[in-house]
């Protein structure tokens, strides 16, 4: 299935998840991790973004990169959804391939 | 059928993905060399150049003035290692006033809307 | 490592490639020669030569099989085959010619 998008840029600093997500399509899949779990938040300004790209493609984020910034409880985006270390894994080997946006 | 899953078992198809400009970070140099060593073993091997990545194809790049490497001379040598698919995304450079007559070296240009047929091609995609 | 060349000794890499590339001149590729015992014609330095001047252009030393590709194309088929080059630099064409010629290590040679 696809390609799983690997982004870990805060969105509010680097461009790199609206790069990322205007060069996917149907089938692909992005896992925000790192700097860009906190993008996932309900609330924020990178909601829309998002949104937009949920329509063809399916998003996660990681849950522990979300705890570790004080957001473990947070309300997250409705089309996003939250994998821990198993569900990464599980991520990267249902995938054809995978590119992390350095 | 089985011929070819044998074959993507054995050489795969990598597309270097170059996102950044060539001076500021070690980036590019780093993905130029490893794209020359795949290419001395025979990997099937392609580049995409996109965001500030087309920066690293510009003409008359002159790192020497700030005593860096000019490995922009090396783009050319790609042809002799046999990297003979390189791709330029055309709204990247129009973004930044360029245009391919701006380019080194020749270069197939595709639109943003291509990339994901692009990438869909290859086994192992790896980004700088 | 260093080497002794006109007077001046110049430093190379543990292999024997030149620490400063700015520091070649044609006696650098003599005196390294004799360190392996081995004497150069004017077939070995048509290549040195060829090294230098794709050094220039490309800003890089050439894998083997681009270097045989290249020096048949300037030089001739009869010299762009792997025999030739290896009868010439037994220690490998890029390895070794590189090194006489003051480039650094081949990309892509382990």
């Amino acid at each position: 299935m696809g390609t799983l998008n690997i982004v870990n840029k805060s969105p509010f600093e680097k461009r790199t998840l609206d790069q990322c997500l205007k060069r996917i399509g149907e089938g692909d899949s992005v896992l925000l991790i790192e700097d860009a779990s906190v993008s996932a938040v309900l609330g924020t300004a990178s909601a829309e973004l998002l949104l937009n790209a949920s329509k063809q493609s399916k998003l996660y984020v990681l849950g522990p990169d979300l705890q570790a910034r004080g957001f473990a409880d947070a309300t997250l985006l409705d089309s996003i959804e939250s994998v821990d270390y198993e569900g990464f894994v599980n991520l990267v080997v249902t995938h054809d391939r995978v590119h992390s946006w350095l | 059928m089985e011929d070819d899953e044998n074959q993507g078992g054995e050489i795969k198809k990598f597309l270097y993905v170059n996102r950044r400009q060539p001076h500021g970070t070690v980036y590019a140099l780093e993905s130029l060399e490893t794209v020359l060593i795949g290419a001395a073993f025979d990997q099937d091997v392609s580049m995409l150049f996109i965001d500030d990545g087309v920066y690293q194809l510009k003409k008359e790049q002159s790192p020497d003035v700030m005593e860096f490497k000019n490995f922009s001379k090396t783009y050319k040598a790609l042809e002799m290692y046999d990297v003979e698919k390189v791709f330029v995304e055309r709204e990247s450079l129009e973004e930044r006033g360029l245009g391919v007559d701006d380019l080194l070296i020749d270069v197939e240009v595709i639109a943003s809307a291509d990339v994901k047929a692009l990438v869909d091609q290859n086994d192992v995609i790896l980004s700088f | 490592m260093t080497i002794e060349v006109n007077g001046k000794s110049l430093d190379t890499d543990e292999e024997g490639y030149l620490a400063d590339l700015s520091q070649w001149e044609p006696d650098v590729a003599t005196v390294m020669a004799e360190i392996d015992e081995c004497e150069l014609s004017d077939n070995h330095w048509e290549v040195i030569n060829f090294l230098r001047e794709y050094y220039e252009e490309y800003q890089i030393a050439p894998a083997v099989r681009v270097l045989t590709k290249a020096i048949g194309k300037k030089l001739g088929k009869d010299k762009g085959s792997s025999k030739y080059l290896y009868e010439l630099y037994p220690y490998g064409p890029a390895k070794q010619a590189c090194k006489y010629a003051g480039l650094p290590k081949p990309t892509g040679c382990v």
